[in-house]
């Protein structure tokens, strides 16, 4: 009888940095996508929950509040903002392939045998969603801590 | 006594022969059916320019240790039955050549994502089971043989067979499901390896099958769970590029694509 635990990865396959060296920066996509996406479901659920203080009236709500006002609060916001733009841009790349543009044609494959679907286009799009989502982190510091 | 020619022999002399270097093998050993120990072994082995991992291996096999467990057949990439981990990333040993992966240590492992057998030798039965399950066969109500004029085939034009040629070279590795980060996650994903022979026959426009296969990996811990990290392709050693395969089915799901 074969060993069943240890026939999956689990989170080491997900978090492992030494995949994305050997994957590329598709993995690291990959891996961000997830995190991005786990990230701004728990902020969904924290931001109702803080939300629902306003029915407490106006003394819980602006203590509330004021949570975000810190260094530490403006430092999570910022990194929500990048969580936001990065699953959103990389959301995007992902439906376009999803609707079979920008992964290549079909074709006879030959020796190298180089995968058409990891593609420049798809790299420069990875590159251009982390500079916006560092853009926008950025931004919004900038704004936070003036 | 034959004498050498002079010219000859002085040719003879300036052939440089290249010095036999070596490397460290290091193999992982483990056997499930005895107990759940997990070790590396080290082996020096002799290696040329044009020595693959699996060289190396039956190198090891027939002069160090002959225990080593591994499953090999065809040695040129073909039967897809040596695929293991060499040096952190899937491949075929018999399609690796050690000299190009530049390192004076070669780690070799089991493939991730499949019960272990024994060292290097894991288990194909999920993958298999999945491959079945897209039904990897052309499906028809009518068949070849027809009964007024005997044998008569089912005609495709070229064009059609650019739409799915590459998705048959798959030879059943198993690197992609392998390489895939949601198969180390997700035990009853369908994997790479299925969805691209998924596409294969459905694109064969001699195949009626569509609606079927379409059902199949249309479900929870079906197509919808690939978020395209494009490792399968990466690793998949005849060019079958299943990541632009699970696109484009995804297309006939979607409605992009009749």
């Amino acid at each position: 009888m074969e060993r069943e635990t240890g026939a999956r990865e689990g989170l080491k396959g997900w978090l492992n940095p030494g995949k994305i060296g050997k994957f590329g920066i598709e993995r690291l996509a990959w891996l961000l996508m997830r995190l991005t996406g786990l990230g701004l479901l728990a902020y969904f659920i924290g931001h109702i929950y803080e939300t629902s203080h306003i029915l407490d009236g106006k003394a819980v709500w602006d203590k509330s509040l004021e949570m975000t006002q810190t260094t530490e609060g403006h430092l999570f916001l910022a990194l929500v903002i990048g969580m936001c733009v990065f699953h959103t841009g990389n959301g995007i790349r992902l439906m376009i392939a999803q609707m079979g543009y920008g992964i290549g044609k079909t074709e006879r494959p030959d020796y190298p045998y180089k995968p058409q679907s990891i593609n420049m286009k798809g790299k420069a799009c990875i590159y251009a969603t982390l500079g916006m989502a560092a853009l926008a982190m950025w931004y919004g510091m900038a704004v936070m801590f003036s | 006594m034959a004498t050498i020619h002079p010219k000859l022999s002085e040719e003879l002399s300036q052939t440089t022969v290249s010095p036999t270097q070596s490397v460290k093998l290091k193999i992982k050993r483990s056997n499930p059916n005895v107990n759940s120990d997990e070790k590396f072994d080290d082996f020096v082995v002799p290696i040329e320019k044009w020595t693959t991992v699996l060289d190396a291996l039956l190198d090891v096999k027939s002069h160090l240790d002959h225990s080593v467990g591994i499953r090999y057949s065809c040695r040129q990439a073909s039967c897809g039955s040596c695929g293991m981990k060499i040096n952190g990333k899937p491949g075929l040993a018999c399609f690796t050549k050690i000299s190009e992966l530049n390192s004076d240590t070669i780690t070799v492992e089991p493939m991730d994502n499949y019960p272990v057998v024994r060292d290097l030798a894991v288990n194909f039965d999920r993958m298999i089971n999945n491959h079945k399950k897209v039904m990897p066969y052309v499906i028809r109500e009518d068949s070849e043989i027809d009964a007024e004029s005997g044998v008569r085939e089912f005609l495709q034009s070229p064009e059609n067979v650019e739409k799915y040629i590459q998705f048959s070279s798959c030879i059943k590795c198993g690197l992609c499901n392998s390489a895939c980060p949601t198969m180390a996650m997700d035990k009853t994903f369908v994997g790479p390896q299925a969805l691209a022979q998924a596409y294969r026959y459905i694109a064969d426009d001699r195949d009626k099958g569509k609606n079927k296969r379409l059902k199949v990996i249309d479900e929870s811990h079906g197509i919808w769970r690939c978020h395209f990290a494009g490792s399968c392709s990466q690793v998949c050693p005849k060019g079958v590029d299943p990541a632009m395969g699970i696109q484009l089915l995804r297309g006939y799901l979607l409605g992009i694509r009749d």
